[in-house]
């Protein structure tokens, strides 16, 4: 038993950040499913986890509040950012939608960048307390699950899930559309905005380059691999994504090289995510079916 | 000092467009955000770099190699990925998840065999000749890039308002299966656009690594996000409103560093793409749904 908890320790020791990371990047997944699942591609989620970063960090650093105050903080602050974004924005739809997210991305990016006086610029913030015990990110990941599983079999789940069908007809079967997506909008804001405050307290370090284009891609990536179609794909997603650099670490130089064909090949194989539990039955029938074939040739 | 801010920015925009051609051009015709147009477009100036330097070719020879070489890497990723994917009918978001993965193996394997530090093209690739018209200098790399991406441009508009192979672009870009209907060969009209497409970014490569002097691995990135600022605010699929959006992206930047400041340039830039999104939701040219080429 020693060996195994000195073993365990020694683990952790090492490893405590990758799975803390899988758990964030399992949020940050969650709350751009969340939009996806209402039909709406915005990805303005890094930038909601930018500033949710940035103001749970100060009001831990210079307000020295507590860290559940600033966690909450975190979230109202790009949850209310998005509301206020949301009004003009929403009415876009597909590809438009992104970009005009993605330009807000890049204004907050920028914005971050030259507010030197708050955020520090281009060097960012340093020395944050590093108060995310694993259990907070635990917990995290388990609340918004509950409630994003809740929600799916709610009246609003359901709402969520014409408006992505089919918004016009949605709208004529009394579905409030522009709430309805708002909604989702702010829920999916506060939950980045929720692995921003998080992953400001885990790394002792925020820079403003963290949130940008590159990451928004990284979250997208992260959900639409791991499958759209249920809670479980975001999440795989996520730690697929972000395990992979850490398995292959062996090839050096050339390790990320692999990781982008992984990606290609799950893709290729799997066009609906990894998460597809259709295709796993209908694998799994064609197995069970031929054995039964078989079966019946020997009898 | 604004004429002059004004040529600056009409190289710049040139360049922006010149990219984006590619990128619209994909869109358009395949339907795909083609997200490894950025790695492409980086293989185009580490090919132009090579052949100057190692292989001691002139540039005029060079543009054409780079061009061969990225529309290469085209021609493999519509058939080794985008292909198949179509066979499956995959879902709309996936094509560009996949190339997202290619730009990640691009990118790492150029960083790989060639280091992530700078290169710069050999001095005197480009004679240090400076056009100067009352008082507004031109160089004659900014002549080259504002006369070459014209050309290019004006090249590509032709052949798809005019021509045969243009017509069947358009008909594809409409409806690939109707097209298929009435005997246009889609497949191999999707792997010829993509290898021009790839092609035309391949010589924005070579260009910007010429006017900016710089040649590194994640080149492409930045330029990325800009080529989908200016194909949405083109509208998408519109080669005409690419150029329109280029030159506009172009002038916005060097104007807002002339007179807003550097650190600014980026925002002024997307804050203004936003706001255009929020005032004509199709983009600057974009009239409805449907896609364009």
């Amino acid at each position: 038993m020693i060996w195994f908890d000195t073993h365990l320790a020694n683990f952790w020791a090492v490893y405590s950040n990758v799975v803390l990371t899988i758990g964030i990047n399992g949020l940050l997944a969650l709350s751009i499913w969340l939009t996806l699942s209402c039909g709406m591609l915005s990805i303005g989620n890094a930038a909601f986890m930018g500033v949710g970063a940035f103001t749970a960090a100060l009001v831990t650093m210079k307000l020295g509040w507590p860290f559940p105050v600033s966690l909450v903080l975190g979230m109202i602050t790009p949850a209310v950012l998005a509301f206020v974004i949301g009004k003009p924005t929403l009415r876009l739809s597909g590809i438009y939608l992104a970009m005009a997210t993605l330009g807000f991305g890049e204004v907050v990016r920028i914005t971050l960048l030259n507010w030197e006086s708050l955020t520090g610029g281009a060097l960012g913030l340093n020395g944050i307390p590093q108060l995310t015990q694993w259990w907070h990110v635990l917990i995290a990941v388990v609340l918004v699950l509950l409630v994003l599983w809740r929600m799916r079999r709610s009246k609003v789940g359901r709402a969520f899930e014409a408006i992505k069908e089919d918004d016009t007809a949605a709208g004529l079967m009394g579905i409030a559309v522009a709430n309805t997506r708002m909604l989702a909008f702010v829920l999916g804001a506060a939950i980045a905005g929720l692995a921003g405050g998080l992953d400001a307290h885990l790394t002792f370090f925020i820079g403003p380059q963290e949130f940008g284009f590159d990451r928004a891609v990284d979250i997208l990536t992260m959900a639409i691999l791991g499958g759209i179609g249920g809670l479980p794909g975001p999440l795989l997603g996520a730690a697929i994504l972000t395990l992979l650099p850490e398995v292959l670490r062996s090839l050096r130089d050339f390790r990320l090289v692999v990781n982008g064909l992984i990606l290609v090949v799950i893709v290729l194989f799997l066009p609906k995510g990894i998460w597809d539990p259709q295709r796993y039955r209908a694998w799994f029938g064609r197995r069970l079916k031929h054995a039964d074939g078989r079966a019946e040739q020997k009898g | 000092m604004l004429a002059q801010q004004l040529v600056n920015g009409l190289s710049l925009g040139a360049l922006y467009a010149l990219f984006a051609l590619g990128f619209t051009l994909i869109f358009g015709v395949l339907g795909v955000i083609n997200l490894s147009h950025g790695a492409i477009f980086m293989v185009g100036a580490y090919a132009g770099l090579e052949a100057i330097a190692r292989l001691g070719m002139p540039l005029w020879v060079a543009l054409p190699f780079a061009f061969l070489v990225s529309g290469l890497f085209g021609f493999l990723i519509d058939a080794l990925v985008l292909r198949p994917l179509r066979k499956r009918n995959a879902p709309h978001l996936i094509p560009m998840i996949a190339t997202i993965g290619i730009g990640i193996a691009i990118n790492n394997a150029v960083q790989g065999i060639f280091g992530a530090q700078n290169l710069r093209f050999p001095a005197g690739t480009v004679p240090n000749d400076t056009l100067s018209i009352a008082g507004v200098g031109l160089t004659a790399l900014e002549l080259a890039i504002i006369l070459l991406s014209f050309a290019l441009m004006a090249a590509l508009m032709v052949i798809i308002q005019k021509t045969q192979l243009g017509r069947a672009l358009r008909a594809i870009a409409e409806s690939p299966k109707a097209a298929y209907l009435v005997g246009i060969n889609v497949e191999g009209l999707f792997m010829l656009t993509s290898f021009i497409a790839a092609g035309l970014g391949g010589v924005a490569g070579v260009l910007i690594g010429l006017y900016s002097n710089a040649i590194y691995p994640l080149m492409g990135q930045p330029m990325l996000q800009k080529g989908v600022a200016v194909i949405i605010l083109g509208g998408m699929g519109d080669i005409r409103g690419a150029l329109f959006a280029g030159l506009f992206l172009g002038f916005a930047e060097v104007l807002s560093v002339a007179y807003v400041g550097s650190t600014m340039r980026d925002a002024v830039a997307f804050g203004l793409l936003f706001l255009i999104l929020l005032i004509r939701p199709k983009g600057l040219f974009g009239t409805t749904n449907e896609r364009k080429v």
